[in-house]
């Protein structure tokens, strides 16, 4: 009787003391209004490319004849049926802009993914074995950071052939050596620590001791990385874009609808004004994230 | 300081062969093979194909092929453009100073607004203007810096009419390129007003390209003062009833230069990255848009040239930074 007590007081320990991790990491990620403010951004975003399909007053491809260049609703000229005006095709910038939503947060998680896992295995093996493999996999990374980040992607876009799908991979290829620097960085940092050792002496065996015992102590960094090139990537992404090497038109993402508008900017500042704002505002949601991540995982940083 | 430095290069010219293999195998991935891209559009007959090739040396190993090309790089030989047949290093050079121009002034105006903003809203934490800066620098650093410029020439070229949109200098003023940068040139032609108008294409283009340094900056040392604010030594300055100017300017400031001369060196990648979407909005003839150019007109080794001269420079500049960082902070030298 008093053992199942006891034992079911364990039990309840446990599940608060997850719920306190939460909660503490709540509690320091709320305190960075910023970063609560970005978040719920974020979430809207999230949730207009889930229901583009609803929300999107028009098809993004659909041209209206009747009605190029026209101003937003509050313009002389403009109307309701077009509430941020429509491009030089007669397409409605809002539905447009709200399909974009969703390749921007393909094009971040895609990327993030990719670059994250493949780092980390490299960064891993990095850490581990040292010596040769860490040799190699390094001397191969500062090749790749060697080069400015925009410019090696749009080189690899030129072999690979300018689409999206290939600007993702070029974007994951150039975000790839921070991932693997950090991993390497935070498995060296907990190589030398008692409880591997001891994982090592009862007879742990390397893959094990690798992804189940030291990875979950490394992830803090990688999260605020992952944060950081999630927003980089979105941004390299839309520059490709712009510069004709990302999505091709009439594909409705951010930067090539920029780079459609390029030749308007005079005439018409909304085509070249809001799919800007939407940019803008994505990146900077996920940037005030990264940063209330940033402060609540880091211990180092805990007590500012 | 030696050791020091022989550590580095040691690194530096593993990473520079990676480079060069880098930009090697590029031309090789294409589709199709060297020959028919110097052909172009047009093509050309099986025997003359098989000419040049071996003209070439296409037809050699791999290898031998890979040596040869580190052989013509030791004479400075990257190669002919294909669209203006000209020496690939010949067209890099004379654009070169074009975007170094660019870039210091936006390294310039990145500096002078980063560093005081960073300092003030550390020595005022958590006051409005630290909020203000804050926001700001995260802001710009979140930029598409490609739509920022299309923004401002609507501002200032499309309403106001201030500054000119394209180019580096006005139609009207022509002069023989002295040091390849248009400030001091049109200075030394003497013409009237050519100095303004060299200036006024350069304003727009610059302070797009400083955003995001200037950013990364005001950040920077913000938080390198803080640390540094929290520090004893600071604290018994203080306590000995030093002025604030003094704690700050003298004490503080030092100490926390050092990782912000850091940053503000590997601003150099960023700036060629952002030169390369400047440059392409402001058609500002330099070499990130040269590179954009050349992918497109499908002038393969001007972009294998321009990448590796690229790369060149950056690693240059960093290795550069890395010892100016070894000769302030001893500590640096003697660490891995």
């Amino acid at each position: 009787m008093t053992e199942s007590i006891i034992n079911q007081e364990d039990i309840d320990n446990r599940q608060s003391g997850r719920l306190a991790l939460l909660t503490e990491f709540w509690s320091y990620f709320s305190e960075n209004r910023g970063a609560v403010l970005g978040m719920i951004v974020f979430v809207c975003v999230v949730i207009i490319a889930i229901f583009a399909d609803y929300l999107a007053p028009h098809s993004p491809t659909e041209q209206f004849r009747e009605a190029f260049l026209q101003p937003p609703f509050w313009q002389d000229g403009g109307e309701l049926r077009f509430p941020l005006g429509t491009d030089a095709v007669g397409r409605d910038v809002l539905s447009r802009l709200i399909h974009g939503s969703r390749y921007s947060l393909f094009i971040g998680c895609i990327v993030v993914s990719v670059s994250l896992v493949v780092g980390v295995m490299l960064g891993l093996c990095a850490g581990f074995f040292r010596g040769r493999v860490d040799a190699v996999i390094m001397r191969v990374m500062d090749v790749v950071l060697a080069f400015p980040s925009l410019l090696l992607a749009l080189v690899l876009v030129a072999i690979l052939g300018p689409s999206l799908i290939n600007a993702m991979i070029a974007i994951a290829i150039v975000q790839q050596p921070h991932y693997v620097r950090l991993t390497r960085a935070a498995v060296m940092g907990e190589m030398t620590r008692d409880y591997v050792t001891a994982a090592r002496v009862i007879g742990v065996g390397t893959l094990r001791l690798m992804f189940v015992t030291v990875l979950p102590n490394c992830m803090a960094p990688l999260i605020v990385q992952a944060a950081l090139s999630f927003s980089s990537a979105i941004l390299d992404a839309a520059a490709l874009g712009f510069l004709g090497m990302g999505a091709q038109p009439p594909t409705p993402e951010w930067g090539t609808m920029l780079a459609e508008a390029r030749e308007f900017i005079l005439r018409a500042w909304w085509v070249v004004t809001f799919p800007g704002v939407a940019i803008l505002t994505t990146v900077l949601a996920i940037n005030l994230m990264g940063d209330g991540l940033r402060d609540a995982l880091d211990p180092k940083l805990k007590r500012s | 300081m030696l050791t020091f430095l022989l550590k580095k290069l040691g690194v530096l010219v593993p990473t520079f062969f990676g480079v060069t293999l880098v930009a090697f195998v590029f031309i090789r991935m294409l589709p199709g093979d060297p020959v028919l891209l110097m052909a172009g559009e047009r093509g050309m007959s099986e025997e003359r194909h098989a000419k040049m090739m071996k003209q070439f040396g296409y037809d050699r190993p791999i290898y031998e092929q890979y040596f040869s090309y580190l052989g013509d790089l030791v004479q400075g030989d990257l190669g002919t453009s294909i669209i203006t047949k000209k020496p690939v290093f010949k067209e890099f050079m004379t654009l070169f100073p074009a975007t170094v121009e660019l870039s210091l002034c936006a390294i310039i105006i990145a500096v002078f607004l980063g560093l005081p903003a960073g300092m003030v809203a550390a020595t005022r934490r958590g006051s409005a203007f630290d909020h203000t800066v804050m926001t700001g620098a995260l802001t710009g650093y979140s930029m598409p810096i490609f739509w920022w410029g299309l923004l401002l020439i609507i501002l200032f070229s499309g309403i106001l009419g201030w500054t000119p949109v394209s180019g580096r200098i006005s139609l009207f003023f022509f002069f023989e390129p002295v040091t390849g940068f248009m400030l001091i040139d049109s200075l030394l032609s003497g013409q009237e007003g050519a100095f303004i108008s060299a200036m006024s294409h350069l304003i727009l283009p610059s302070v797009v390209l400083a955003t995001i340094p200037l950013a990364v900056i005001a950040r920077q040392t913000r938080s390198a003062m803080l640390e540094v604010l929290g520090e004893d030594y600071v604290r018994t300055a203080r306590a000995k009833g030093l002025g604030a100017f003094r704690v700050i300017g003298l004490h503080t400031l030092r100490n926390a230069m050092i990782p912000v001369i850091t940053v503000i060196g590997l601003q150099v990648g960023v700036l060629f990255a952002g030169a390369i979407l400047t440059e392409t909005i402001f058609s500002w003839p330099g070499i990130g848009k040269w590179m954009v150019d050349s992918i497109f007109r499908r002038d393969y080794p001007s972009v294998q040239g321009g990448l590796l001269m690229i790369a060149a420079v950056v690693m240059i500049v960093n290795l550069f930074v890395d010892l100016m960082y070894g000769l302030i902070n001893p500590q640096i030298r003697h660490t891995d």
